[in-house]
């Protein structure tokens, strides 16, 4: 039996901590620890799409960093393809012509100075992607890939509107043929018909080419459409994660079904907001870290923490960690970490 | 009498027609939204309004009641307009906070500026606007730099600022695009709260329909600089006669949705638009006249108008 293949990115246990001034202390050099990353486990598999949910904070860009090397995980081991991260991305030029990434800020991403063309062209030289008389077709090739004009090409990014320079970021991210696209609200800004061009194109790039996808975004719709998993973040931790259908349809965590609930929808009256205040991460408070907003919310919750738990209901794999889920996840409770990607080996009795 | 008048408003950088005749009307109490492709020109009508596009040429108007027209008025009568009638909450907040002030600092300085209040009562003022956004512990926020609050503190921040001086006309450039939807939605409503108690405006710059059929009185659908169709939001968004508007429907992804079919083409570069309806070169619906003439703005019932030879 051929060993199987080595998921692309693998996270045990990842912990990130920044060390930031106490609070309140304008000078001073007494620092904290803010734990933007809390015992985060996940699995990413070749050909996977994962879409990373969460509310604004909850860690999210601070996971992507830690995918691509960028921060290095406080403790715990972050690996791609059975190596660990940091180790490869200082090995050359390979990782980050396989990973390629689409910022949040993408305008700060974009070296003012250069000419959109010109920024295009600079993976395809870098990578040697296609021979050099080649590169100004394959810049205009991407160019309208992406929606933009042809003659983008010669513009600085401040002469592009906010979704124009999203979408040259794209560009540049897709030019070295990348097996991984790891993308942080990459298509947020963007007027749905844009979207819409950009999403179908992933898309088949992902069905076709097998590209692996770790997709941040706020829209749910986005989510639904692009991906095939999806885990939801909340201060620090994963608190559910599963296939984006099952989770979507019937939401085992409360806060997933508060992000289902608030997602607009034409003509209903603006969702109720959440009651309570979203707690600093500096402050957490006792037992679960939703427990000052659930509206499931019981007294034991304040007194436990609840831990990722996996079960299994008609042979999807879902993981919660809520002490009293909403319905379709059955023998979730406080249980040590359990790990949401495949299942360990197991001896199989034939 | 409307808050806000815009008339033929066009704005040219370069050798591009950024904006071409734009007109709208915004009464007071009104929430507008504008939508539409992305670098059709959102942010151009709402930074034209504040007065802030630096070297582009401009024309046409834009009239607020009581002050006539801005692009008429000298750059210190603007400064006095600018926070005291209009504000604006931009599209990064990140960027537009101050890192190296507190929050405190920053909204006091506003309230001071635009209110001519001394240090003490600027202080009350910020406390007492801090709380109206719905954050806890104003005094312990107001000491906090803007890194140390969420992406949700922030952009409540920065809707405090912005209605520091009870403006009447609120300019906010999608003010809620980087944050999750619990927030969003809070957010939102907490505009409209607000701006409904001072009996102010609001032009919410959108991409998200669902959320403009829900937040907003009418709609403005711009497409390359020009307004393609406007009116009451149930008759844009349910009864849309224009096809771009109606392509813009199609698009939104609601959860579950799998038959997304995306529109094909791109926006004409500024060299090769056409003549006739800007729209033409990727219309389903176009006819030969479309690429001839210009389609003007009709009127389809009420205030409900859209640009079209061939409309749905
Ligand atoms: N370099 C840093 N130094 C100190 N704190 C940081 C740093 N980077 C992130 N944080 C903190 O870590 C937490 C997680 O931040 P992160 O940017 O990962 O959130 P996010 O989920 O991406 O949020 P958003 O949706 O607003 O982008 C936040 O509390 C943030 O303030
Ligand atoms: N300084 C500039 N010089 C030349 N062109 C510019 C400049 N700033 C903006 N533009 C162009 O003006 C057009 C309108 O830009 P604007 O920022 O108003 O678009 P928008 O509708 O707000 O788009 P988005 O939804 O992407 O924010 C775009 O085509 C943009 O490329
Ligand atoms: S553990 Fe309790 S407070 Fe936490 S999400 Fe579940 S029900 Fe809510
Ligand atoms: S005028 Fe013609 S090309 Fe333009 S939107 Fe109408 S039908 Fe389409
Ligand atoms: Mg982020
Ligand atoms: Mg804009």
């Amino acid at each position: 039996m051929p060993t199987p293949p080595r998921p692309v990115f693998e996270l045990k246990d990842v912990e990130k901590v920044f060390q930031v001034r106490k609070p309140g202390q304008r000078f001073g050099r007494k620092t904290v620890g803010l734990r933007a990353l809390d015992g985060v486990r996940l699995s990413v598999e070749q050909g996977a799409s994962l879409a990373l949910v969460g509310e604004s904070g909850s860690g999210k860009s601070t996971l992507l960093r830690v995918l691509l090397g960028l921060d290095a995980p406080t403790d715990g081991q972050a690996r791609y393809r059975g190596r660990p991260i940091r180790a490869v991305r200082d090995e050359g030029a390979d990782f980050a012509r396989d990973v390629a990434m689409v910022y949040q800020d993408a305008r700060g991403s974009l070296n003012p100075r250069m000419t959109v063309g010109a920024l295009i062209a600079e993976p395809l030289r870098r990578f040697a992607v296609v021979p050099a008389p080649e590169i100004g077709a394959r810049v205009a090739t991407l160019l309208t890939r992406v929606g933009l004009p042809a003659d983008a090409a010669g513009r600085y990014p401040a002469a592009l509107s906010g979704g124009q320079v999203r979408r040259v970021a794209i560009a540049r991210a897709l030019a070295s043929d990348p097996s991984v696209l790891v993308a942080d609200e990459a298509v947020s800004g963007l007027d749905v018909s844009t979207q819409a061009q950009l999403l179908t194109l992933l898309r088949r790039l992902q069905q076709d080419m097998g590209l692996t996808l770790v997709f941040i975004t706020h829209d749910l719709g986005v989510a639904s459409f692009l991906c095939e998993q999806i885990a939801i973040m909340y201060l620090g931790r994963i608190v559910e994660t599963g296939p984006t259908d099952a989770v979507l349809t019937s939401p085992a965590h409360p806060y997933t079904a508060a992000l289902r609930d608030a997602a607009p929808k034409f003509f209903e009256p603006i969702a109720e907001p959440l009651p309570g205040e979203i707690p600093s991460p500096l402050d957490l408070p006792s037992g679960c870290r939703f427990s000052g907003r659930c509206p499931r919310v019981q007294p034991d919750c304040h007194a436990r923490d609840p831990h990722l738990a996996r079960s299994r209901t008609r042979s999807v794999t879902r993981s919660v960690a809520c002490l009293h889920p909403l319905a379709p996840v059955d023998g979730a409770g406080p249980v040590a970490p359990a790990n949401p990607g495949p299942a360990p080996e197991q001896t199989r009795p034939d | 009498m409307n808050l806000l008048s815009i008339d033929a408003l066009t704005v040219d950088r370069g050798t591009a027609r950024i904006l071409d005749r734009v007109s709208l009307d915004v009464a007071r109490g009104e929430t507008v939204a504008l939508v539409g492709e992305s670098g059709a020109g959102k942010s151009t009508i709402a930074t034209a309004i504040m007065r802030l596009l630096g070297d582009a040429r401009i024309s046409g108007s834009i009239a607020l009641a009581d002050a006539g027209d801005l692009l008429a008025l000298r750059e210190p009568d603007m400064v006095r307009l600018r926070g005291r009638r209009l504000s604006m909450i931009f599209q990064d907040a990140g960027a537009a906070l101050n890192p190296a002030y507190t929050v405190g600092a920053q909204l006091v300085s506003a309230v001071r500026r635009n209110l001519g209040l001394g240090k003490r009562d600027a202080h009350a003022r910020a406390v007492e606007l801090m709380t109206q956004v719905g954050i806890n512990d104003p005094e312990a926020r107001l000491s906090a730099y803007p890194h140390q609050l969420s992406g949700g503190m922030q952009q409540r921040v920065m809707v405090a600022i912005a209605l520091a001086a009870d403006p009447d006309l609120l300019l906010a450039d999608e003010p809620t695009s980087a944050l999750d939807v619990t927030i969003q939605a809070q957010i939102v409503r907490l505009i409209l709260a607000q701006t409904r108690a001072r009996g102010a405006a609001c032009i919410f710059v959108l991409h998200d329909l669902a959320l403009a059929s829900q937040a907003c009185d009418s709609v403005v659908v711009l497409y390359a600089g020009q307004v393609v169709e406007s009116g009451p939001v149930r008759d844009v968004l349910d009864n849309a006669r224009h096809p771009y508007t109606r392509q813009l429907k199609s698009c939104v992804l609601e959860i579950g949705r799998d038959d997304l079919v995306a529109p094909e083409g791109t926006v004409p570069s500024h060299e090769d638009m056409p003549a006739g309806c800007r729209f033409a070169t990727r219309c389903p619906r176009a006819q030969d006249r479309c690429w001839a003439d210009a389609p003007p703005l009709e009127t389809a019932r009420g205030s409900h108008r859209f640009a079209c030879w061939n409309p749905e």
